[in-house]
Parts: C-alpha cells; sequence; structure tokens
C-alpha cells in the first residue's frame, strides 16, 4: 500500500505504515491523512510534531498516558485527554496518529 | 475494513444458523522474510512443502502425546460444536472446535493411520494440498486457544494443541503470521512485545512517578533495574503504554509501596507476554523465558511476581519449571512464581491494606475470567482460586459486584475474542464478532444489575475490549484492571485522603 507524493512513490506496509521513516515529509503526512480521512488542523499537526520529537529521543511513540499530558501542557486541560485525542483520531491516537507521523506501528497487545 | 455487520448484542450462548464458508475470507497477513528467518524459519513458502510439512506433523506426533491421543480419541459426540465463541459470533460451522481438529485430523489419518494409507475415502481421510493449506493458514487463526471447547468435550480434547501444532507446521514451511512473529522478534532484540528501548521505559516509569506523587502526595517508586530488590516484578509492555493497562501498573506500585517491599522491573525481561505459545514454538517458548530467569539471577532477587496478563500467567506456572527451570535460587517460601493478585490477596487477608471504597462508587464491576488463567493454571492453594482471588480483591475495594451469568464464566468463561496471537487489526472482522457471546453476557448484567464496568487481569483482554465494547454500544474505557480499582480505593500510610482526589482517575 504504496503513497505517491509530489510524484515520487513512498513505500509503505499493508497497513500503510511508510517502511523507511526517513522518506516522511508534511506533504506525505497529508496523503496519508486523506486516506485515513482525517483533516489535518492545528491541534493534528501538534500531536504529530509531538510523537516525531518523542520518538526522535527515544525510538518508539509515546504511552498514550504521556501523550495526553504533552497536549494537555501545549493546548490546554480541555484537550488534555484520551477523549479528544480520540476525537483527532478515531482509530486511536497511538496507531492513526503514529502512521500520519511515519512512525511504526507499537505492536504487542495495544 | 470496518465493513461487516456484527451480530449484534443477544443470549451469550444463543446458536446462531449456519453460514458456510462465512470466514473463509479471514486471514492475518503473512510474517515477512526477515522476521520468519530471524526466529529461525524459512522466509517464505518452501518448495517441499508438502514432504517438509508431514515431517513436521510426525516430529509434533512423536514428542506430543496429548495431540496424537485427541487425534484419536473423537467420537463426533457434538458436545463442543456450540462452544466456540467464534462460532457463536460468525455462524461459521469450520469454527465449530471438532471441525477445526478435523482440518488437522484428515491429514493425520491420511499420513499417520493404516486406515487412511490404504483406504482414505473409507476413513475421511485428505491429502495435504494447497487448498488444505491455505484452510489451515484461514481457520488454525480463527482459534484463540482459549480453550473453553475442552471443558465440555468428554475427553477433554484440546483445540488449542491442534491450533498450536498447525501454526508450528506452518512456521516451518515458511507461512507465519506478521502479528505473533513480529512480536516475537522484538522480544529477543529490544526485550518486549512493543519495542520499547531501556531509555523510553526508564522515562515512562519517571513520569509515572511524577503522577503518582501528585495523586497520592508520596514518593511511589516504580524501580527499574535495582540489584538487590527482592522482587521482580514482570508484566505486559502493554502496562507501559496502553490505557486502561498503565493504570494498573500504578496500582501494582502503590500495593509495593504499602507492602514495603523492594522490587524491580528489569529491562531486559520488560515483558512477561510469552508469544512462543501461540505459534507452538516450545524452541522459542524456551529462550523468552530463559532470558526471565537470566535478568531474575542477574539482579539477585528472591521472588519473582507477574503483572495481569493472561497467557504470561499460563506459560510461567505451567510451563516456566520446565522449560527454564528450575527455579531453586528464589525463596522458596513464596510461590514460584507468584502472581500479581496472590500478592494484593495475602496483604489484604493479612488486613494490611486500607480502601476507601467509595472511591469505586460510581463503578458496578463485573469480572471476566480470561481464559489462560481460568483454564489453564491456578492461583492461590485453593481449587479455584483463580477465581475468588480476583474478585475478592474487587469486592476488598469495591462495594458493588456482580457476577456475569454461570455458563459465561470461571471455566466456563469466553474468550475476549482477541486471545492466541489474534489481537490484530487485519483479523478485526473475527475480533469483533468473536467478542458477541462476552458482549451479550455482559449486556445481561448491564441490563438487569446496573453493571457499569468490566474487570479483566489480561493486557489482550483489556486491548481487545477498548477496541470492541464501542461497536456494541459500550464505551472504551468501560474496560479495567483489577490493579485499577484497587489503585483507585487504596489508601497509603501517610496519604491525605481527599475525596475529590480518589476515583478521579478511572474515567480518563
Amino acid at each position: 500500500m504504496d503513497y505517491t507524493v509530489n510524484e515520487q512513490t513512498i513505500n509503505a506496509d499493508e497497513e500503510g505504515y511508510i517502511t523507511d521513516i526517513s522518506t516522511w515529509s508534511k506533504d506525505l503526512a497529508d496523503t496519508i491523512a486523506e486516506t485515513e480521512n482525517i483533516d489535518m488542523g492545528d491541534d493534528h499537526w501538534e500531536v504529530v510534531n509531538f510523537l516525531r520529537d518523542y520518538y526522535e529521543e527515544y525510538q518508539i511513540a509515546p504511552a498514550v498516558r504521556v501523550l495526553t499530558k504533552a497536549v494537555k501542557k501545549s493546548l490546554g486541560p480541555d484537550k488534555g485527554n484520551s477523549k479528544y485525542l480520540y476525537e483527532l483520531f478515531p482509530y486511536g491516537p497511538a496507531k492513526q496518529a503514529c502512521k500520519i507521523a511515519g512512525l511504526p506501528k507499537p505492536t504487542g497487545c495495544v | 475494513m470496518d465493513d461487516f455487520t456484527l451480530p449484534g448484542l443477544k443470549e451469550p450462548v444463543e446458536i446462531p444458523k449456519i453460514d458456510q464458508g462465512a470466514m473463509a475470507h479471514s486471514q492475518p497477513f503473512s510474517a515477512a522474510p526477515d522476521h520468519q528467518i530471524a526466529l529461525g524459519f524459512p522466509g517464505e513458502l518452501v518448495d517441499d512443502w508438502h514432504d517438509k510439512a508431514i515431517a513436521k506433523f510426525g516430529e509434533i506426533l512423536d514428542s506430543q502425546r496429548a495431540l496424537k491421543v485427541y487425534m484419536d480419541a473423537c467420537v463426533k459426540c457434538g458436545a463442543c460444536t456450540d462452544k466456540c465463541h467464534y462460532f457463536l459470533g460468525t455462524g461459521d460451522p469450520k469454527n465449530m472446535p471438532v471441525a477445526r481438529q478435523d482440518l488437522m485430523r484428515k491429514i493425520f489419518r491420511r499420513y499417520f493411520t493404516w486406515a487412511g494409507k490404504w483406504l482414505p475415502w473409507l476413513v475421511g481421510a485428505k491429502d495435504l494440498t494447497r487448498d488444505v493449506l491455505d484452510e489451515w493458514y484461514s481457520y488454525f487463526h480463527q482459534c484463540s486457544q482459549c480453550r473453553r471447547c475442552s471443558v465440555y468435550c468428554p475427553y477433554g480434547i484440546d483445540t488449542a494443541e491442534f491450533s498450536m501444532a498447525a501454526r508450528e507446521i506452518m512456521d516451518h514451511i515458511g507461512m507465519g503470521q506478521k502479528y505473533c512473529n513480529e512480536i516475537i522478534g522484538k522480544v529477543h532484540d529490544i526485550g518486549n512485545n512493543l519495542g520499547l528501548p531501556e531509555k523510553a521505559l526508564g522515562a515512562t516509569l519517571e513520569d509515572l512517578e511524577e503522577d503518582l506523587e501528585d495523586e497520592t502526595g508520596i514518593a511511589v517508586r516504580l524501580p527499574l533495574n535495582e540489584k538487590g530488590a527482592d522482587i521482580l516484578l514482570i508484566t505486559p509492555s502493554a502496562d507501559f503504554f496502553a490505557e486502561p493497562h498503565v493504570d494498573g501498573l500504578m496500582g501494582y506500585a502503590k500495593v509495593f509501596h504499602q507492602a514495603g517491599v523492594s522490587w524491580t522491573l528489569s529491562s531486559k525481561a520488560s515483558e512477561a507476554a510469552n508469544f512462543a505459545m501461540f505459534i507452538g514454538s516450545h524452541d522459542q517458548m524456551g529462550k523468552i523465558a530463559e532470558r526471565i530467569r537470566d535478568a531474575a539471577m542477574e539482579l539477585g532477587v528472591k521472588r519473582i511476581i507477574v503483572g495481569e496478563c493472561g497467557h504470561a500467567w499460563r506459560v510461567a506456572y505451567n510451563f516456566w519449571d520446565t522449560l527454564v527451570g528450575p527455579f531453586d535460587f528464589l525463596d522458596p517460601n513464596y510461590p514460584i512464581p507468584q502472581h500479581i493478585c496472590e500478592f494484593t490477596y495475602d496483604l489484604i487477608q493479612k488486613g494490611e491494606l486500607t480502601f476507601d471504597k467509595s472511591a469505586n462508587d460510581h463503578i458496578t464491576p463485573t469480572f471476566h475470567d480470561s481464559c489462560n488463567v481460568s483454564r489453564a493454571s491456578r492461583m492461590g492453594d485453593m481449587p479455584g482460586g483463580q477465581f475468588k482471588i480476583p474478585r475478592d480483591i474487587i469486592k476488598a475495594c469495591c462495594n458493588n459486584f456482580v457476577d456475569m451469568a454461570d455458563d459465561t464464566i470461571h471455566e466456563n468463561t469466553f474468550c475476549c475474542g482477541g486471545g492466541g496471537g489474534l489481537l490484530t487489526d487485519d483479523l478485526l472482522e473475527l475480533r469483533a464478532k468473536g467478542a458477541s457471546p462476552r458482549m451479550g453476557a455482559y449486556d445481561q448484567v448491564v441490563k438487569d444489575h446496573g453493571v457499569t464496568h468490566l474487570v479483566a487481569i489480561c493486557a489482550i483482554c483489556k486491548t481487545q475490549f477498548s477496541k470492541i465494547m464501542p461497536m456494541y454500544g459500550f464505551a472504551m474505557d468501560d474496560i479495567v484492571g483489577v490493579h485499577q480499582l484497587v489503585s483507585n480505593a487504596l489508601i497509603l500510610d501517610g496519604q491525605e485522603t481527599n475525596e475529590e482526589n480518589n476515583g478521579e482517575t478511572v474515567d480518563e
């Protein structure tokens, strides 16, 4: 399930997670979001940017609780809860937001 | 992915109309060659798959006497036919346990019995063809190895053993499943199913310690790699990552704190789960178990406690000693291994934990017995301890508790629908439909007794229900863990008992 962005083919696995994280770009994020039926607004980008920063430091996406706390800090307490994150990313902040951020899918019992 | 119709909420054991081939299309993603090769399996289907498969089948029959007996023992009485949640949820007759077994039994007869070799048409023996193999891949990934059928079988035939053996055979000819095999690779490379490196684990634990201090005013620790600690806690890595799992982890930490014991987590063994059981690989199961033993010895602990994870408890309780024992370096005065529920229960019995039950008054819980705990292991020193202990803990910290119908709990419990290596999005239809018996039983107590939450002690169950419950009209956070309820109500020594601080976390 590959993506085409600016006439370039970006490889992705069966579920749409890109296979080489260095191929990520903001345009690609918009393209992935489109296939997920998500219209990327400022708050979506806030989450995606946080995920990418966290990944750069820790080589994994943050725990949902850590993400929630970070969102609370930057967007305020009314948005710092998992309910709001699920409004932004209905398929789950961990999986769907990771996909748009170009990060590997969290695996295991999650 | 979501274009399927759910059976809806109905009587949990209502028998559906037969729907031939209803789930024939269901199959999980294949393991990529590098995930296969990392585990010592061929990267893709080998040319001589037929002969290799039969040879492996023969090896398994020689080493596992139970499977051989199960192959011969079935008398087609039909007692199992309506007992599988995947049959009840899909109506596909190949999801009747006996039909699933026969997918393998017909091959067994053809190649391993005299009658099947010479008179195959007389005894239902069939050649192993590519079509049969594809059917194996589909329907042996529609069994969560929950063993409910074995409770009702007069001979105790265990379909889980068939699906484990079938997956082992398929792995050996290059037909592995992505979800399980990728995860097992991560356990070897990084230490856990999630792929959570030590640095991230440390940062997550520090973050949780902050939360615990904010909530209680007390410095409750979540120690990592502390040599000389008395207890090593191994727990599913979902406890470090997912909701509601993480609330349970914080509950364990509070209980350890209150008990005044020294304990630690390990980055080397930062995972209790052992997915090798799901793929029937004793070899991999031993390797995964070994690293827990190694971590325990390196840290010099005296006890190992297992967190809320169903199949990990089965592996630890039943298989550790055979696979990587003896554990004679641990203190024999305590159970080896010990379940976190046994630990908490003992403290409650001794009156060492103080609960403010009203902190859970907004919850009327019912308990979902996880399959591997209820049917494949035990807790405590009394028969049925695995049913009594978690319920007694819930009752100690909640004023309200209601059980679901008798034929859906204890050893009769229904699988959550996501066990046995099937908790993956590519099997979402199967998971959603397979959850219908449990959802039906839950709906009954919601309607009749005002139950508000389902409680479980398994990371798979928790993740499965948080995904599936909204499909049945419940909320994703209606699933909670036992130690999450403990955490809500436990009052630590020196903790300010400020009502508004209690009970708030559960709905987050």
